[in-house]
């Protein structure tokens, strides 16, 4: 079956948890366990209403304060579709978490609280949204109940969301707005009696409609290798199987194929998966492969075909979403992770800071502190064999670690 | 698709490339085996993740003591075919030299002790990177839960201080003292697990079978009476039913279902249809609300 993942973002009570537990009651994925459970948790908070949030809260700390702190993952189906939520937190410390959850995801849901309209957060939410180029996003304009489902009120919040996406660089985007209440049921999986004027999809009937969209590229081939299979055995004496998941394109027996970054080349012996061969193996897949010639090649580097390199080089510019207390600053060291290669990387610059209200950058700023997001260049140890992300999500993507702490402290985004 | 072509499935390909990123990135991994459906799951995809070599890795059993005599028959005969290293370490030791106290009562059980028993286990033997098959949708403590979970040398889970994991990136970088925990089917739903077990063939345990047993029930789950490992007053009354066990813990914890899915096939149709969740038969997480955070903040798996 089809899975599709979606994040979820929204400022501080506007409603996420409480939208995914009407979600989850709606398309009767509670079971009756859980459901008992929150019935009960509500009637002894005197709620007189059932609190789904407590579907997805997870953690103590959430539950006393009623917010979201981390990125829960909620599972469940419909007849045609499995759906993985990210319910990500709305606070602006936990922006990082935010990132967590939206990198994998294939579409977003925005909240908005209906009576507060775009708020700071939702520019910061909209912005990673279009630097992930997240390709369908929905503004789910919350709480309509409370502004007695106003349709002057949903249309300013159009507007000004339109007005953003016309600043936006990545035109690709997707945008749905759709006006609901979470906590009344309007909009979500069934059709609001509330608002006549409104004439789109429900929420639900909207995701079931998108394609899921594999993130990784269609085109051109990459794969990264893991680790070298070496049984020693006597049946798989001279096996040398090349382990890895295909980043982009299709693998076939016969490909002549570059080892980068040393760029030594070969053709595909085999491609294994468990017990089977194959002559062609499609993107997403682990597989392991063999060369026909007896190449050097290890953990971090890169078969692709031959005419399809991607850029080998020791620097790189990017965008980068800053996720550690510890600010960035010119000259620091820390360890890049590009896919499953190591290497060190030193800062050369601090270009700017990238205001997620779409107003413009800071040209050389001294720090990128904790949420911040902003243009840099690296300097690295040894080349690395990347695209840039609007070409291949994962191959155009990476963390940096602090050497110091061994935390990952920064997600970056290859231009 | 031909059968010339592989395009292996989303969920599938992410646990293999996990695992093989758990045996580059660590020194020491340990996979923890408990016998239950999910752990062989993690089996057979470490099975493939490696194929032709080994899995390059121990097993790691935490025998309560209280298992199912058909879970430990079948741990051991895996490990045999497989060729794999298996390690069992008792609970039943520490309780023997006092360094942990036995619940008693009516709730009674030693999955708690589970955890003392795995923190020695991971310091006997240096273990860097434990991989569990904690599935996130099992219960919202674990929705939190990292692909890569860091623990410092008490096992403590520090949760609002989660390191953030984006897109397929796994940092496994710790200091010294800290381990990791490794969950490659964090994505995986119960129904996942199962439908993968019929397509594959999985052998699983014979207790996952609906099978005749003798149960009583008590606040309206089926306990084993079969033994006495599961405590039960005088007046409790004992009958014999169709039953099945849906997960596969501790004897003393683990309820049963009532079920006639004598087959994968039916078992897999019994679990699209259900309206308990799998660990509605968990008392141990009925406990309290957040009964697995804190366990899993003490170390617990």
């Amino acid at each position: 079956m089809k899975v599709l993942k979606i994040a979820t973002a929204g400022s501080v009570d506007d409603g996420k948890s409480t939208l995914i537990g009407r979600i989850l009651y709606d398309t009767k994925s509670l079971t009756d366990d859980k459901l008992e459970a929150i019935e009960e948790k509500s009637r002894q908070r005197g709620f007189d209403y059932l609190d789904f949030s407590l579907a997805t809260d997870g953690l103590v700390a959430e539950r006393e304060q009623g917010i979201t702190i981390d990125v829960a993952h909620i599972y469940f189906s419909t007849p045609s579709k499995s759906f993985i939520i990210a319910d990500t937190p709305g606070h602006i410390e936990y922006t990082r978490n935010m990132v967590t959850g939206a990198s994998t995801a294939q579409a977003s849901i925005v909240l908005i609280d209906a009576r507060n309209g775009v708020v700071e957060q939702t520019y910061r939410h909209f912005f990673i949204n279009n630097l992930l180029r997240i390709k369908d996003v929905v503004i789910a304009v919350n709480k309509m109940d409370l502004v007695d489902f106003s349709e002057e009120k949903f249309n300013a919040i159009k507007g000004e969301i339109e007005y953003l996406a016309s600043k936006s660089e990545y035109k690709g985007q997707n945008l749905t707005f759709i006006p609901l209440s979470a906590l009344k049921g309007d909009n979500v999986v069934d059709k609001s009696d509330n608002m006549e004027w409104y004439k789109g999809e429900t929420l639900m009937h909207h995701l079931e409609r998108l394609e899921p969209e594999d993130i990784n590229d269609v085109s051109q081939t990459r794969f990264p290798v893991q680790t070298v299979i070496r049984p020693k055995t006597e049946e798989y004496h001279d096996y040398r199987g090349y382990a890895g998941k295909i980043y982009g394109g299709d693998f076939a027996v016969g490909d002549e194929v570059a080892v980068l970054p040393s760029e030594t080349k070969s053709k595909i012996k085999s491609i294994n998966f468990f017990d089977k061969e194959y002559q062609v193996a499609k993107r997403g897949s682990s597989v392991s492969i063999t060369l026909e010639d007896n190449v050097n090649v290890s953990r971090g580097d890169m078969l692709v075909k031959v005419a399809e390199k991607p850029t080998i080089a020791k620097q790189l510019e990017a965008t980068i979403c800053w996720m550690d207390k510890e600010p960035l600053q010119a000259s620091q060291k820390y360890y890049i992770k590009h896919g499953v290669n190591d290497a060190q990387a030193k800062i050369t610059q601090l270009k700017s800071i990238i205001k997620t209200d779409f107003s413009g950058v800071e040209e050389n700023p001294s720090a990128l502190v904790l949420n911040q997001i902003g243009d840099i260049q690296l300097k690295l140890s040894k080349p690395l064999a990347f695209d840039a992300y609007s070409k291949n999500k994962s191959n155009g993507s990476f963390i940096l670690i602090d050497p110091k702490t061994n935390n990952t402290v920064g997600v970056g985004f290859i231009k | 698709m031909s059968q010339n072509t592989i395009q292996v499935d989303a969920l599938e390909s992410e646990a293999i490339f996990i695992f093989r990123e758990v045996v580059a990135q660590f020194e020491k991994p340990v996979l923890l085996f408990s016998g239950g459906k999910d752990s062989i799951t993690l089996v057979r995809l470490a099975q493939k993740a490696f194929y032709p070599a080994k899995i390059p890795f121990p097993l790691l059993h935490i025998d309560t003591g209280h298992n199912f005599p058909e879970t430990i028959e079948f741990r051991d005969r895996l490990a045999k075919e497989l060729g794999v290293e298996l390690i069992v370490r008792n609970v039943q030791d520490n309780i023997d030299s006092g360094r942990v106290k036995e619940e008693t009562g009516r709730y009674a059980s030693r999955n708690m002790l589970q955890t003392e028993t795995l923190l020695d286990a991971i310091e006997e033997f240096g273990f860097d990177a434990c991989i569990g098959g904690a599935r996130r949708d099992e219960e919202k403590a674990r929705a939190k839960e990292r692909i890569f979970s860091v623990r410092d040398d008490f096992g403590q889970w520090d949760e609002k201080n989660q390191r953030p994991e984006v897109f397929d990136m796994l940092n496994g970088k710790i200091d010294l003292g800290q381990n990791v925990r490794v969950f490659p089917i964090s994505n995986w739903t119960e129904l996942d697990v199962w439908s993968y077990i019929e397509q594959e063939n999985i052998e699983i345990p014979s207790i996952y079978f609906a099978h005749k047993r003798k149960i009583f029930v008590r606040d309206g789950m089926i306990w084993s009476a079969d033994d006495d490992v599961v405590f039960r007053d005088e007046e409790e009354e004992v009958v014999e039913r169709m039953v099945r066990f849906r997960t596969v813990g501790d004897m003393s914890c683990t309820a049963a279902v009532l079920s006639d899915a004598v087959d994968i096939v039916k078992v897999v149709e019994e679990i699209r249809d259900s309206s308990i969740s799998e660990r509605g038969a968990r008392i141990d997480d009925k406990r309290s609300e957040a009964a697995m955070e804190k366990r899993k903040q003490q170390g617990y798996f």
